[in-house]
């Protein structure tokens, strides 16, 4: 009898504890994928407007962390101060990529301005790499705001993961909100459904894809600073994995689409950290990119992609 | 069609210039790299310049024969803290050596190249120290370089012995002996360390799989783990893509119930890896290799964090036996700073050299391949007490066997255990 009731109190305990592993690594993976849906949200936008995938747009998060980092580690700023500095500086950076580097390619092919976009990842990663060096520099956490502890301390739950999800999902509903409601947005839109016949409305089809690429820089500013403050290592190559991984995720959630882009960010963040956890940590990267080909077979729209019909 | 072209050309043409792009600043960058060794140039061209008159000096005193010892090591360029310091720790030994009666009745000689850290150079200094009329060398500094010259000291019978060439392959050739752990070894030796001194039972690894480093030390402490009854509870990899979030292996060693992790990685991922155990409230002990040695100066880390981390060093400038102490004190009045575990190794190695002479009898009239064939047999017979261990001693793969030391970080210092 007693054996019995000592047994079921063990098994209890272990399954008490693995239970709580478990939690753990999917509040790790939330962590991470909100992460990578801030930067998939900001991949989405110039896709669905501007029908192009700016590869560079991992390298405008690490330049965006740099910000932060100098200001804040070098300057002495208030972090606020410094996220809006931030923000302001990758939001000059991505309009002048644009106008310097996309626009005179907007009538070539896609393969052309997808060839420039690695073109300017690479030069961002390069002048990076100039003006602050190679060496990793380590990030002071923005977010200072204690951790959550439950259950006497044996489930920490990072404050900087409850911000970036809460900020993740307010980014997700204004740009929603933004493209539905407002008059650029709706011009967005347009530009985004037919290119020629906006511009017969007189939408400025340029004009419309600049804001486009300002609101993507400046959320990759952000993005970076809560990259950054999770995982507090800044090198110029910081952003391009994460970047390629938030593609993937962009492309998970149905590219194009601002909730997709959120939802696939997450999934992908927690698939991620559980099959690191639970299968190989060697394996994992190797099941997330696979997680892209399935999708690609089976659904190239995404999650919520929309499909198009190709007009004959 | 034409567009079609036209557009391939043009792609064509960006990837070549992203390529030049990649090219030019990568090229800018060795020339920043170049301009800093100019000053470590000039600071090690007056040191030289006085070594030179003092060796000199020397040999006018004693008119009997001389032992001529080649070094070869970075003296200039990025690694070259790690050559000079060879260099000057293997002088203050040859100076020791040379006032207490030379080797056999020889003065012995010191000639240490640079060779900036490149294999071809180092080859080059290798032909500079043969015109010289060098007896053995004392070199390379660098794994790589190491490597490179062995190649040629086997063809020539040349006696090596690197001070700090931790490579597998820098002592493959028979003429070839190290006086540092080779870079596997280094996790036998933690594992002996850590269940020697009772430090922990329960050990967690987490280590980098792309790196053939990390691996190598992974698979030979978890070999030598299970001799010292240490339980290795979770191994976690990690990859060069990966390298930025290590909560889930935190988490597992945490499950596991860890007490101590094993780290034989560098100190830029440890420092992050201190970070998030601190974040999810993870307290345990941290123990790492000598890749560790560093920690204390990444830019912007909370150095609070890397209080009681215990890292596998060779040599701690605080030590207190008389060796050291006096090792310290001279390198201090003569350079002006406090020796690393690259001075110790410098000068362990002109100590083992002198060892093994005077077990082989070596005289002057002697040529390269005769001493060659008699130091290589009596380098398996010699046991040398040095900066870097007590009783170090050496079988025929050139390998050393002694006592690992460990240092822990105390008040921001490395501190001897």
């Amino acid at each position: 009898m007693n054996t019995a009731v000592h047994f079921t109190a063990a098994s209890e305990t272990i399954v008490w504890r693995i239970g709580m592993s478990f939690v753990a690594h999917l509040i790790n993976g939330i962590s991470l994928g909100s992460v990578y849906a801030l930067i998939a949200l900001g991949y989405t936008m110039v896709y669905g407007i501007a029908k192009m995938l700016n590869f560079a747009h991992g390298d405008v998060i690490m330049i965006g962390g740099y910000v932060v980092f100098v200001t804040v580690s070098g300057m002495g700023l208030n972090p606020l101060a410094s996220i809006i500095i931030s923000m302001a500086v990758c939001t000059v950076l991505g309009v002048t990529i644009e106008r310097v580097a996309y626009r005179p390619l907007r009538g070539a092919s896609p393969l052309a301005v997808l060839i420039t976009a690695i073109g300017v990842s690479y030069f961002l990663q390069n002048v990076a790499l100039l003006v602050f060096g190679s060496d990793t520099k380590a990030f002071t956490n923005v977010v200072t705001l204690p951790n959550l502890e439950l259950f006497d301390g044996q489930l920490v739950i990072k404050s900087v993961t409850i911000v970036t999800v809460i900020v993740s999902i307010i980014i997700m509903v204004g740009l929603s909100l933004f493209v539905k409601k407002t008059k650029i947005g709706r011009a967005m839109t347009a530009v985004s459904e037919d290119k020629g016949a906006a511009q017969l409305m007189g939408i400025n089809v340029n004009g419309t894809i600049a804001v486009t690429f300002a609101i993507g820089s400046s959320l990759a500013a952000v993005a970076g600073v809560l990259l950054c403050s999770a995982y507090p290592s800044l090198t110029p190559y910081t952003g391009s994995m994460p970047g390629i991984k938030a593609f993937v995720a962009a492309v998970f959630g149905g590219i194009g689409s601002i909730p997709g882009a959120f939802i696939g960010g997450i999934l992908l963040g927690v698939i991620e950290n559980l099959s690191k956890a639970y299968i190989s940590s060697q394996l994992a990267d190797a099941i997330v990119f696979s997680i892209l080909i399935i999708v690609l077979l089976v659904k190239p729209t995404g999650l919520l992609g929309k499909k198009i019909q190709e007009k004959v | 069609m034409k567009k079609k072209m036209l557009s391939l050309v043009l792609a064509g043409a960006m990837t070549a210039a992203m390529l030049t792009g990649c090219g030019s600043s990568a090229s800018t960058g060795t020339n920043d790299a170049s301009a800093e060794t100019a000053e470590d140039a000039s600071a090690t061209e007056d040191t030289a310049a006085t070594e030179e008159s003092a060796e000199t000096t020397e040999s006018t005193e004693s008119n009997g024969a001389t032992f001529k010892i080649g070094g070869i090591g970075p003296l200039t360029g990025g690694a070259a803290v790690y050559g000079i310091a060879a260099m000057n720790g293997s002088q203050i030994a040859v100076d020791e050596i040379n006032e207490a009666g030379g080797i056999n009745g020889m003065t012995v000689e010191l000639n240490f190249q640079d060779d900036e850290l490149d294999a071809e150079k180092s080859v080059n200094a290798y032909n500079a120290l043969k015109d010289w009329g060098a007896q053995v060398l004392d070199g390379c500094v660098t794994s790589a370089c190491s490597i490179a010259v062995s190649a040629k000291t086997a063809e020539d019978q040349m006696f090596q012995i690197t001070p700090s060439g931790s490579a597998v392959e820098c002592v493959a050739n028979d003429n070839a002996f190290r006086i540092c752990f080779s870079d596997p070894n280094q996790g036998s030796a933690s594992a002996q360390y850590i269940g020697e001194n009772g430090l922990a039972s329960k050990v967690a690894v987490i280590y980098d799989s792309s790196d053939v480093y990390s691996s190598g030390i992974y698979e030979k402490f978890a070999a030598e783990a299970a001799n010292q009854s240490i339980e290795i509870v979770s191994a976690g990899a990690f990859t060069a893509d990966n390298k930025t979030d290590f909560s889930v292996q935190l988490q597992q060693a945490k499950d596991a119930g860890a007490e101590l992790v094993f780290l034989p990685i560098y100190y830029t991922e440890a420092s992050l890896i201190l970070t998030q155990a601190a974040d999810m409230g993870f307290d345990v002990d941290f123990f790492g290799c000598d890749g560790l040695d560093g920690i204390l100066n990444v830019e912007n880390f909370d150095t609070s964090l890397a209080e009681g981390v215990m890292l596998l060093t060779p040599f701690a400038a605080d030590a207190t036996d008389d060796l050291t102490v006096q090792f310290v004190t001279t390198y201090k009045e003569k350079y002006g700073e406090t020796p690393n575990q690259f001075a110790a190794d410098g000068y362990d190695t002109v100590y083992t050299i002198k060892a093994a002479a005077e077990k082989a009898g070596i005289t002057a009239d002697m040529s390269n391949e005769e001493i060659c064939a008699a130091l290589t047999a009596a380098m398996t017979e010699i046991t040398v007490d040095g900066l870097t261990g007590e009783g170090i001693t050496w079988d025929a793969s050139g390998e050393p066997t002694k006592a690992p030391k460990a240092v822990v970080i105390k008040d921001g210092v490395y501190t001897a255990m």
